[in-house]
C-alpha cells in the first residue's frame, strides 16, 4: 500500500521536466563554484604530474595512500545503482521506481570519477594511458607485442570497472528512450532534434514498450554478476597482495561487495532527499521511499558489520606476529585507535541506531545525517584498511613508517567530491533524473477500483 | 649485448650476519655503481630515501646490555617473486639466470610491486633525480638514469655481467686482470663464474660477508648453502624435525612464500643475552 494522493499524467510530466525546460536562479552560480573546485583539483593533479610525486605524503612502506582509497570510495558508491535498479527491478519492489534513476547515473558518474584516480596515482600517467587503458582511441599496442599482464588485478580492475561502466550506460540509456521522446515532443529548435536523435525515434506503440521492457529486464540480469564482480575484483588489489598481513584475506571480497552496497545505497538515499529538497519533488519522492531504503540499509549494515567483525577475528585468529602488528597498530595507537572508533560509530552503530526508528527513518533531516555519516565511515574503512596493513607490512620493523596526507592530495580529494556533485546537477538539467515513465506506471498499478465491498487493484499484471 | 652463454646460470647471494658489522660500505659502492641519486636528509626524514641495500639495525637487549644487530637488505630476486604477477606492463620480470629484472622503460609507476614487495626492496622515484655538476662526470655509463614515477632496485650488478660477457665471450679478455684468454681457457665459461662477476656491494664488503656465485657452480662459495637452505625447506614442507641448533642458514620470511634466491646466515643465540655468564 503506497502512501500520497495519486497523480496525474500531466502533472508528473510537468513537475519532472521543471528542471530541464527551465532551470532554477541558484543553478549556474552552483555549478560555477563546483567547477572552479573541479579547476583547481585538476590543477593539483597538473602539479603533481609536473613536480613528481614527491608532492603527496607517500613513502615507501606507504606507497598508496589517500588516491586508492578514493578509487574504492567511487566504486563503491557506484554499486548503489545496480542494487537499486537491477535487484529491486527484478524482485518488483515498488517503492524503488523515484530512485532508480538517480541511482544508475550516480553509478555512471562515481566510475567515471573512480576511474581518473587509478591513473592519475601512477608515476607515469602517458603511459598508463598508453599501455593498460584500452580507450577507443587508444587501443593495446598489439603490433609491438605489448600486452597487459594478465596475472594482475591492475589489468582485471580496468577490465570489470569498464564492462560496469558500458552496461551501465546501456542500463541509464535503455531507461531514457520513453522519456527523450517525452522531451523531444516538448521542445523546439536544437534541443528538439538532439532529443529526437536519443529517442531513437520511439512512438510509444506497444511493440516498443515491449521491446523496452524485455532489454531492461535484460539487462538487470545480466548486469548483476557484473556488480558482484566489480568490487570484488577490486578488493582482490588488497586480497592478492601477498606480502601485506592484513590485506591478504579470503573474506575480502564479500566483505567489499556489501561495503559498497551499503555505502551506495545510503549515497542515493542522501540524493534523492536533496532532490526532494531542491526542487520539490515531494510527490514523488516520498517518506515511504526512504523508509523503504532506510529498512534495507540496516539488513545491509548489519551484513556489513558481520564481514568486518569477521575480518578481524580471522586476522586475530592465526596469531600471527605480523598480523598482530598491523591490529595492534590499527586498534592501539594514536590517531589509528581514534579513527577506528569513529569509523565503526558512523558506519554502523549510529545509522543503524537511527534507521531502527519509524519517526527517524521519516525524518528526512536524521536520515540525511545518518546517510552521510555512512559514506564518511566508508572513506575511512578503506582508509584504515589500506594505509594500517602498508605502515606495518611486515616484521622488519626498521621500514615501519606512517603516513600523512599532503595539501595536494586533500585538494585532488575534495575536488572528486565536486566533481561527480557538478555532473548530477549538470544531467539533472538534461534528463530527468525521476523516470516519468515508470513512476506513471506505478500510478496505474496502485490504482483501485470497489468492487462491492472489496477494493481490488484496477491493473493486474500477468508474469 | 646478447648472451651467447649456452650454460645456465643461477645467481645467488649469501649473507653471513655473524660477520656482518654494518659498516655501510656496500650502501656506498651501491650508491656509487648504480647512480642513485644522492639521498639527501629530506629524503630520509620522508622516509623515501634511495637505498638498493640498506643495513637495518635492531637492538637487542636492555641498556647497559645492549647489542646492536645488523642485517642487509636488498632486492631478494625472489624465485617465486610477489612483486611480478602484480606487474600490468611486465615491467618487472624473471630472467633465465635467476635475476628478478626491472624494465625502467615498461614502468608505469603503479607502485603495486612495491605494496607487494615482503622486504620493501623497492624504491619509487618520488622526484627527478639530480646530483650536483661537480658529480656529474662521475656517473656509470653503464646504468640508465632513472627518471621520476618509476620503480628500481637491486639489480645484482647485471652491467657488471653484461660488461662480463661482453669481455670474455666476444673479447677474450679476462675481466679483472686484463689479459688475454688463449686456447682453451676461452671457452670456458668458467671466467664469469667465479671471482669475474661481483655486484659492487660484495666486492666492497671488508668482512666478506657477502658471498655471491652461481648456485650451479659445483665449487662455487655458494652452492653449498643453497643445498641445505632447499634440503631445510624441503623438511618443513614434509613436517620433519629440523635442528634448528646445527643450521645457520634461513631464508628471510620463508613463510611468505617468495623463495628468494639470498639465503642469511645466522648463529642462533643459545640463551637469551641477559643470562649469558660473563
Amino acid at each position: 500500500m503506497q502512501e500520497g494522493k495519486p497523480l496525474q499524467s500531466k502533472q508528473i510530466n510537468r513537475e519532472l521536466l521543471l528542471t530541464i525546460l527551465n532551470s532554477p536562479k541558484w543553478f549556474f552560480t552552483t555549478v560555477s563554484v563546483l567547477g572552479i573546485i573541479v579547476m583547481v583539483a585538476m590543477g593539483a593533479a597538473g602539479y603533481m604530474i609536473n613536480q613528481g610525486f614527491g608532492v603527496t605524503g607517500l613513502n615507501r612502506p606507504v606507497m598508496w595512500g589517500f588516491f586508492i582509497t578514493n578509487f574504492v570510495f567511487w566504486i563503491g558508491i557506484s554499486h548503489a545503482g545496480v542494487m537499486l535498479s537491477a535487484i529491486l527491478r527484478l524482485s518488483k519492489a515498488e517503492w524503488r521506481r523515484p530512485a532508480t534513476r538517480a541511482a544508475e547515473i550516480l553509478t555512471v558518474f562515481s566510475l567515471m570519477t573512480a576511474m581518473t584516480m587509478p591513473l592519475i596515482h601512477t608515476g607515469r600517467p602517458w603511459r598508463t594511458v598508453y599501455w593498460i587503458y584500452t580507450l577507443p582511441f587508444v587501443p593495446y599496442d598489439y603490433a609491438r607485442g605489448i600486452w597487459p599482464n594478465v596475472r594482475t588485478p591492475l589489468v582485471w580492475d580496468p577490465s570489470a570497472v569498464y564492462t560496469y561502466l558500458t552496461s551501465s550506460i546501456l542500463f541509464v540509456v535503455v531507461a531514457l528512450i520513453p522519456d527523450f521522446a517525452v522531451l523531444r515532443d516538448r521542445t523546439t529548435g536544437m534541443s528538439h532534434r538532439i532529443y529526437g536523435l536519443l529517442a531513437m525515434g520511439w512512438q510509444g506503440n506497444a511493440r516498443q514498450w515491449k521491446l523496452q521492457i524485455i532489454a531492461g529486464v535484460l539487462l538487470s540480469a545480466l548486469i548483476l554478476p557484473v556488480f558482484v564482480s566489480v568490487h570484488s575484483i577490486v578488493s582482490w588489489d588488497f586480497g592478492m597482495a601477498v606480502s601485506v598481513k592484513s590485506w591478504h584475506s579470503t573474506v575480502f571480497a564479500p566483505y567489499f561487495v556489501v561495503g559498497a552496497v551499503h555505502s551506495g545505497v545510503s549515497a542515493v538515499a542522501f540524493v534523492l532527499i536533496l532532490l526532494r529538497y531542491v526542487y520539490g519533488w515531494q510527490n514523488y519522492i516520498r517518506h515511504e521511499h526512504i523508509d523503504a531504503l532506510a529498512r534495507l540499509l540496516v539488513v545491509v549494515a548489519t551484513g556489513w558489520f558481520y564481514f568486518l567483525v569477521m575480518e578481524i577475528l580471522f586476522g586475530f585468529y592465526g596469531r600471527e606476529a605480523d598480523e598482530i602488528a598491523v591490529r595492534d597498530y590499527q586498534f592501539m595507537v594514536s590517531p589509528w585507535n581514534i579513527w577506528m572508533m569513529i569509523f565503526v560509530g558512523v558506519t554502523y552503530f549510529l545509522p543503524v541506531a537511527i534507521w531502527l526508528s519509524r519517526s527517524a527513518r521519516r525524518n528526512l533531516w536524521i536520515m540525511s545525517l545518518a546517510c552521510i555519516s555512512v559514506n564518511i565511515g566508508m572513506w575511512l574503512e578503506r582508509f584504515l584498511i589500506i594505509v594500517p596493513g602498508l605502515a606495518r607490512k611486515q616484521l622488519l620493523t626498521f621500514d615501519w613508517y606512517t603516513y600523512t596526507p599532503s595539501a595536494v592530495e586533500w585538494i585532488i580529494v575534495g575536488g572528486t567530491f565536486a566533481m561527480v556533485t557538478m555532473l548530477m546537477l549538470v544531467i539533472a538539467r538534461v534528463v530527468p533524473l525521476i523516470p516519468l515513465y515508470d513512476i506513471k506506471e506505478g500510478e496505474i498499478l496502485r490504482t483501485e477500483i470497489k468492487i462491492g465491498r472489496v477494493t481490488v487493484p484496477a491493473v493486474f499484471r500477468e508474469d | 649485448m646478447v648472451t651467447t652463454n649456452k650454460i645456465k646460470h643461477k645467481w645467488g647471494m649469501v649473507v653471513d650476519l655473524d660477520r656482518c658489522t654494518g659498516c655501510q660500505a656496500c650502501v656506498i659502492a651501491c650508491q656509487a655503481e648504480n647512480n642513485i641519486p644522492i639521498n639527501t636528509k629530506d629524503y630520509f626524514q620522508q622516509r623515501r630515501a634511495y637505498e638498493w641495500i640498506r643495513i637495518e639495525r635492531y637492538w637487542e637487549g636492555e641498556f647497559p646490555n645492549v647489542k646492536a644487530k645488523f642485517i642487509p637488505i636488498l632486492c631478494q630476486h625472489c624465485e617465486n617473486a610477489p612483486c611480478e604477477p602484480v606487474c600490468p606492463v611486465f615491467a618487472t620480470y624473471h630472467n633465465d639466470e635467476g635475476m628478478n629484472v626491472q624494465v625502467y622503460n615498461r614502468c608505469i609507476g603503479t607502485r603495486y610491486c612495491s605494496v607487494n614487495c615482503p622486504y620493501s626492496a623497492r624504491m619509487f622515484n618520488y622526484w627527478q633525480p639530480n646530483w650536483p655538476d661537480s658529480l656529474r662526470n662521475q656517473l656509470n655509463p653503464d646504468v640508465t638514469v632513472r627518471t621520476r614515477g618509476i620503480m628500481e632496485k637491486c639489480t645484482f650488478c647485471v652491467q657488471r655481467l653484461r660488461r662480463g660477457e661482453v669481455n670474455v665471450e666476444q673479447r677474450g679478455i679476462e675481466p679483472l686482470t686484463g689479459e688475454k684468454i688463449t686456447g682453451e681457457r676461452k671457452l670456458n665459461y668458467r671466467q664469469m663464474q667465479e671471482g669475474n662477476y661481483l655486484p659492487a656491494c660484495v666486492q666492497s664488503c671488508p668482512t666478506n660477508a657477502l658471498q655471491f656465485a652461481d648456485q650451479y657452480d659445483e665449487t662455487g662459495p655458494v652452492k653449498e648453502r643453497f643445498d641445505e637452505a632447499n634440503e631445510i625447506v624441503e623438511k618443513r614442507h614434509h613436517g620433519e624435525h629440523i635442528d634448528e641448533n646445527h643450521t645457520r642458514t634461513y631464508r628471510l620470511f620463508e613463510e611468505v612464500g617468495a623463495s628468494p634466491n639470498l639465503i642469511y646466515l645466522k648463529k642462533v643465540e643459545p640463551f637469551p643475552l641477559e643470562k649469558r655468564p660473563r
